[in-house]
């Protein structure tokens, strides 16, 4: 117990130490957001991702997202654990044959007014996968998409800024 | 002992004929054998060697009237060896006998050989298919063929995936998936239980195939690219076996600083994901601080990965013929001061996780996969390490870590705290083979120029992060694959994973599953 009061202080407050990039842009960027989402959805988005065939790196930068240094939940944005709960679906991966029927079901299961955005190059239209005998043309070809956030995978800082434009629109 | 013995011993003691024996390169030996020997050859090599199957895959030949071919492979960590058994198959009549009641550890890939190839294994137990769903792919269209074609026969066969079912009373299934509640990858689990143990666990996979090892087909080297893709937290595993297998072809020497440099991001990669996962495992037993701690150093590492070699996953770093970066002077001492506060965390990481008794009662006992079972099922990698098998690619192969003084990671109990201790002393391995490597790399280039392409066969192998990662590589004479088996090692442990938590309650799954950490991607391809 003691290792962890330690060390709880020791840390301190992560998300203000963001070394590698200009921190004041990333929370500004982060402020900007929660005042849009506040205004536009009562607070704080809710986000349920679904794999459609993606390698695990997209999933691995959206659960950065929630890191302590990231900590995107401070700007009203969370993750949640079914579709019934969720504003927005966020799916990665080219949609491989496998996932079609679950991807279609997931979308279906959200309450009205929803919204889908694709994250990582495969979502948009295969990336490195285009041609397989085993994927759809992207997530477009099965539900419809209102944003795309490039990159393979993008990173958190990506995201954030990217939700951010998109909200302001 | 030499493989000239083992194969005298094979001819004379069990009456195989060998029709031909050659050692392509130095660490391979392909060992032409009958089709109908190929069965009792496998089974002399998994008792004689010790060791499962590590690869079991076939090959489409009729463009070259030589019918399609299955290859066996089995490693010898004593020879330092691979051994290949090779067999021709009919393409009139294509079918060749079950290994798996002599080698367990071959069923997996018989099933994948069948849903791929259209070749039959007969009297094999179990004939489902593992990719091709049933529910949205027709019967009679084999991917991996010559003659396929992407377009049509989209009608989806009528036979439904049959999962085992356990009857009697009380007794009920849970299935889960594909779809999860957290943010990961799909499968599909069904728990049949009987009160609160769990009496049978069907893991139901292919939710995230994409049909890559066709996508190889007719690609060059550039298609590094496309294997950092197979599994997304592997990246480096990945390019760096698929490069080594290609340089085996193509002859191309790997400068030494090129090896080193590869070493490290090998290295890098190990750090990041199995901080990941000791956070994992923390926060699947409701252990949230560590967890949030572990979140913290995988950043930290992740960062300093894009401080080095512009990737937070360190694609594109690996490359054919070496690396496409370097480290001056000033990444060397910046890869430095973050490795020491790195070891500074991992330090208090351990006090918090080792000195919480409602933690290690959670992990301790939990999940216990024994060694027969890790050996007849052919696991690899932190999982058999943590059961008590002394495998590492690491210790057999490489030469940069034997100057390094490499030392196995050990456990033998087999449970979620062995594999939590196998992560944590890799750890800090890591961060000492890194300071190592950085003091033996000498200068020079990192990248061998000018390769040329030509045709070949070669296996590419390396120790990634979860275990091994092999990628065999067929090229025609442009250069160009014409066949590339991967196997990732999640394919192998996901059935480790259905084992170990029998008898254990629904709720400890999780932790279970956190503590093998496999890849989807990486198993479905």
């Amino acid at each position: 117990m003691i290792t962890i009061l330690k060390n709880r202080m020791l840390k301190g407050v992560l998300t203000k130490k963001i070394a590698w990039a200009e921190p004041r842009v990333y929370e500004t960027a982060g402020a900007e957001l929660k005042a849009l989402i506040a205004k536009k959805f009562g607070r704080s988005l809710n986000i349920r991702e679904v794999d459609a065939g993606s390698c695990a790196a997209c999933e691995s930068e959206i659960i950065a997202c929630s890191n302590p240094v990231y900590d995107i939940q401070r700007f009203g944005i969370n993750f949640v654990a079914s579709p019934r709960h969720a504003d927005c679906l966020l799916v990665t991966g080219p949609v491989s044959k496998n996932m079609v029927l679950a991807l279609k079901s997931t979308y279906d299961a959200m309450p009205g007014p929803k919204f889908v955005i694709t994250l990582g190059d495969c979502a948009f239209d295969g990336g490195p996968f285009k041609g397989s005998y085993y994927i759809e043309h992207g997530a477009g070809s099965i539900v419809p998409v209102s944003l795309h956030i490039p990159g393979c995978p993008p990173d958190p800082e990506t995201i954030v800024h990217s939700l951010l434009n998109f909200l302001k629109i | 002992m030499d493989y000239c013995d083992l194969l005298t011993e094979l001819t004379q003691q069990h009456g195989i004929s060998i029709c031909k024996a050659e050692e392509m390169h130095p660490d391979e030996v392909y060992i032409r054998v009958e089709s109908r020997d190929l069965r009792a050859a496998a089974a002399f090599m998994n008792k004689r060697l010790r060791a499962p199957v590590s690869m079991l895959f076939a090959q489409d030949r009729r463009l070259r009237n030589e019918g399609f071919a299955v290859y066996c492979v089995f490693l010898s960590s004593q020879m330092k060896k691979w051994l290949f058994l090779c067999a021709s198959i009919s393409a009139g009549d294509p079918r060749f006998d079950s290994l798996s009641d002599v080698v367990y550890s071959a069923a997996l890939f018989e099933r994948e050989i069948r849903e791929m190839f259209g070749i039959e294994s007969v009297n094999s137990t179990d004939i489902r298919r593992i990719r091709l769903h049933e529910e949205v792919w027709p019967q009679g269209r084999f991917p991996l063929r010559k003659d396929f074609k992407a377009e049509g026969g989209a009608v989806p066969s009528q036979v439904h995936y049959g999962f085992t079912r356990v009857e009697g009373e009380g007794v009920f299934e849970v299935p889960v998936g594909p779809v999860h509640a957290g943010v990961i990858g799909p499968g599909h689990f069904r728990f049949s239980s009987a009160g609160e143990p769990i009496i049978n666990l069907e893991i139901r996979l292919g939710f995230t195939h994409r049909g890559v090892e066709k996508l190889f087909e007719g690609r060059h080297h550039d298609a590094a690219a496309l294997a950092e893709c197979v599994a997304g937290d592997s990246a480096v595993s990945h390019a760096v076996s698929f490069c080594h297998a290609l340089e085996k072809i193509y002859k191309v020497p790997v400068p030494v600083r090129g090896r080193y440099i590869r070493a490290i991001c090998l290295e890098l990669e190990r750090l990041y994901n199995h901080a990941n996962d000791i956070g994992g495992i923390a926060v699947d037993v409701g252990f949230t601080f560590p967890s949030a701690f572990c979140a913290i150093i995988k950043e930290t590492v992740q960062s300093l990965n894009r401080e080095l070699f512009n990737h937070r996953f360190l694609k594109g770093v690996v490359c054919c013929g070496g690396v496409t970066g370097d480290l001056d002077d000033e990444r060397m001492r910046l890869l430095n001061s973050t490795l020491k506060a790195v070891r500074r965390d991992l330090g208090e990481l351990k006090e918090m996780l080792f000195s919480s008794v409602s933690f290690i009662d959670r992990v301790d006992t939990t999940g216990i996969l024994r060694r027969k079972t890790a050996e007849d099922l052919g696991v690899t990698g932190v999982a058999a390490r943590a059961s008590g098998l002394h495998v590492d690619l690491r210790k057999d192969f490489n030469d940069i870590y034997e100057i390094a003084r490499f030392r196995i990671a050990q456990e033998s109990s087999g449970d979620v705290l062995a594999r939590l201790r196998v992560r944590i002393s890799e750890f800090e391995e890591s961060m000492r083979l890194i300071d190592e490597f950085a003091h033996n790399m000498p200068s020079g280039p990192v990248r061998a120029e000018g390769f040329s392409p030509q045709a070949g066969c070669a296996l590419g192998y390396t120790e990634g992060w979860r275990g091994p990662v092999l990628y065999w590589i067929e090229t025609d004479p442009s250069g160009a694959i014409d066949r590339c088996k991967i196997v990732d090692p999640s394919f192998l442990n996901w059935q480790g994973l259905a084992y170990c938590v029998l008898g254990e309650i629904i709720p400890d799954f999780p932790v279970c599953n956190k503590s093998f950490d496999l890849s989807y991607s990486g198993s479905d391809l």
